[in-house]
């Protein structure tokens, strides 16, 4: 298995493409860092314009509300986003790229079994989204407390604000960064799942970003007709959960609890539907893949 | 006869001391402004101070962890609060956490003896001369004995009310509070969930529960340096 996976990985990261995708996430970081460093304040006034009726923002203030904690929080968000189209970039190539290339009739002559073919190459995906993930974190989070530097972590929700002391917030990116890669592991399996039927790469992978942009439409609706009958059943829906480890609980008088988590339980059901997903997908694709006559 | 001379001797005993006591409470009473003066002199010793406190900031839609805060303070109403290393949600009208800034204009106010409240502090409303000033009322709660305004309300055209109660121990004979609590009016918080792309964990609170709500921020100070001189250009954050 494990000279299976080399294999794999070799095949991935021997393509120039794979590093499309590393560049693109360099560039958006870099892009986005370099514009907050240059104009972080209008963008800091932008979110605030909601509440300075109520508050008198100084310009300290704004400077150490635009951290790098905070950078990171909006690369993030607007980052994870688009990542699935990356992961879909490989993982959607994966068994119709080879199938393309005539080369899956001739890798199944191997002596070895279709299950252990297809886990090896799903597991190479999943690395690859790892490895991903990883290089954003470096850019995102150490990139920008290296520009930016640390300071408490605030986080504006649609009707609350949450603020965290700065000695309460990396564990809360390295358990962010570990959610965010089980969710575009979910992503690779259903690009993987598609990869199946499909001849060429262009297929499955189009076919999954549409699927996730409909999906991700759907979670954001906020239609009651939606909420309890489809959202919950969404894997997209579930995706975002990464966002729960920065919600805080309060004490009576409304000061955070620090190393607190509003909603633990919700963000360890929305793991489990994301696990669930990625199993139902997996295994879907390995047995269909078993049934299926290799014809290039 | 006995009984109608004892009645007269009585009530005219009964009026003299009520005569007596009425002179006394008038010679004792001191008039609104005269409260008034007597809280400013003592206020006005004060040139400067650098105060340092906790803060607690209790806002309906505000999360916020307990702050070490520095509070700056120059004559005549110069005043700053700020938050060592981090962040800290400053209200709007946070100037008048120094009672200080009350007595700054007194002469454009007419002063108003109000009584006393239920606690037995004495009431004295500010009214604005100028019709056009900002403030259009502010009542000082005194304690009498010891000249410390204990609580005070302001309202504005612009925010609302403001309402100040302070808590006094060991910085008394300055006139100095320990602990204040400075309660404000909120507007409404709402961004769009397409900007704010929010994880609905189910924790959200309704946002009607959140609309107009009164914040208060409280400062618990420990200490003060008084009067060794402030830099101006520490105001100027």
């Amino acid at each position: 298995m494990w000279k299976l996976l080399k294999i794999e990985l070799f095949k991935i990261f021997k393509r120039p493409r794979t590093y499309i995708a590393f560049g693109a996430i360099a560039a958006i970081v870099f892009l986005f860092q370099i514009a907050l460093w240059f104009d972080g304040k209008t963008y800091i006034e932008l979110i605030l314009s909601n509440i300075d009726a109520s508050f008198d923002f100084s310009d300290q203030f704004k400077t150490r509300l635009l951290n790098g904690y905070f950078v990171c929080f909006a690369v993030l968000n607007i980052l994870l986003i688009q990542m699935p189209l990356l992961v879909a970039l490989i993982a959607g190539d994966v068994i119709a790229g080879e199938a393309n290339m005539g080369t899956l009739r001739l890798s199944l002559t191997k002596p070895v079994g279709r299950t252990q073919y297809m886990l090896g190459k799903f597991f190479a995906s999943s690395i690859y989204t790892v490895l991903l993930l990883l290089f954003l974190a470096v850019l995102a989070l150490f990139g920008s407390i290296l520009l930016f530097g640390t300071n408490d972590l605030v986080i504006f929700r649609s009707t609350s604000i949450h603020q965290m002391s700065r000695d309460d917030i990396f564990w809360r990116y390295i358990a962010a960064f570990g959610y965010a890669a089980v969710a575009l592991t979910t992503v690779a399996s259903l690009a993987f799942l598609l990869s199946v039927f499909a001849e060429n790469s262009i297929g499955p992978i189009i076919a999954t970003m549409s699927i996730v942009i409909v999906f991700t439409i759907l979670s954001e609706m906020n239609i009651p007709l939606y909420d309890r009958t489809i959202k919950p059943y969404l894997f997209t829906t579930h995706m975002v959960a990464w966002k729960g480890f920065f919600y805080v609980r309060s004490n009576e008088e409304g000061a955070t609890i620090k190393g607190s988590i509003e909603n633990l339980p919700a963000i360890l059901k929305s793991l489990s539907v994301l696990l669930i997903y990625i199993f139902l997908f997996v295994s879907s694709a390995i047995w269909i893949f078993k049934r299926k006559d290799i014809l290039s | 006869m006995f009984i109608v001379f004892k009645r007269r001797q009585c009530s005219k005993y009964s009026l003299v001391a009520l005569f007596f006591l009425f002179y006394f409470m008038k010679a004792n009473a001191q008039t609104a402004e005269e409260i008034v003066q007597k809280i400013k002199m003592k206020l006005e010793k004060i040139n400067d101070y650098e105060a340092e406190g906790k803060m607690k900031t209790n806002v309906a839609f505000i999360k916020a962890p307990l702050a070490t805060v520095k509070v700056f303070y120059k004559k005549p109403d110069k005043l700053l609060i700020l938050n060592q290393s981090g962040i800290s949600f400053i209200p709007k009208g946070s100037v008048n956490i120094n009672i200080n800034n009350v007595f700054v204009n007194m002469h454009a106010f007419d002063v108003i003896d109000a009584g006393r409240d239920n606690a037995g502090l004495r009431v004295i409303k500010l009214l604005p001369k100028d019709d056009t000033a900002d403030i259009v009322l502010s009542t000082l709660y005194v304690d009498e004995k010891n000249m410390l305004v204990k609580k005070s309300k302001t309202t504005t055209k612009e925010n609302g009310t403001y309402e100040l109660e302070m808590n006094y121990a060991k910085f008394l004979e300055y006139g100095l509070p320990d602990r204040i609590i400075f309660s404000f009016n909120t507007k409404d918080y709402k961004l769009p969930k397409g900007i704010t792309l929010d994880y609905d964990d189910g924790s959200e609170k309704n946002g009607d529960k959140l609309k107009n709500k009164r914040g208060t921020v409280e400062i618990s100070y420990k200490s003060y340096i008084i009067n060794k001189g402030i830099d101006s250009k520490v105001f100027n954050r």
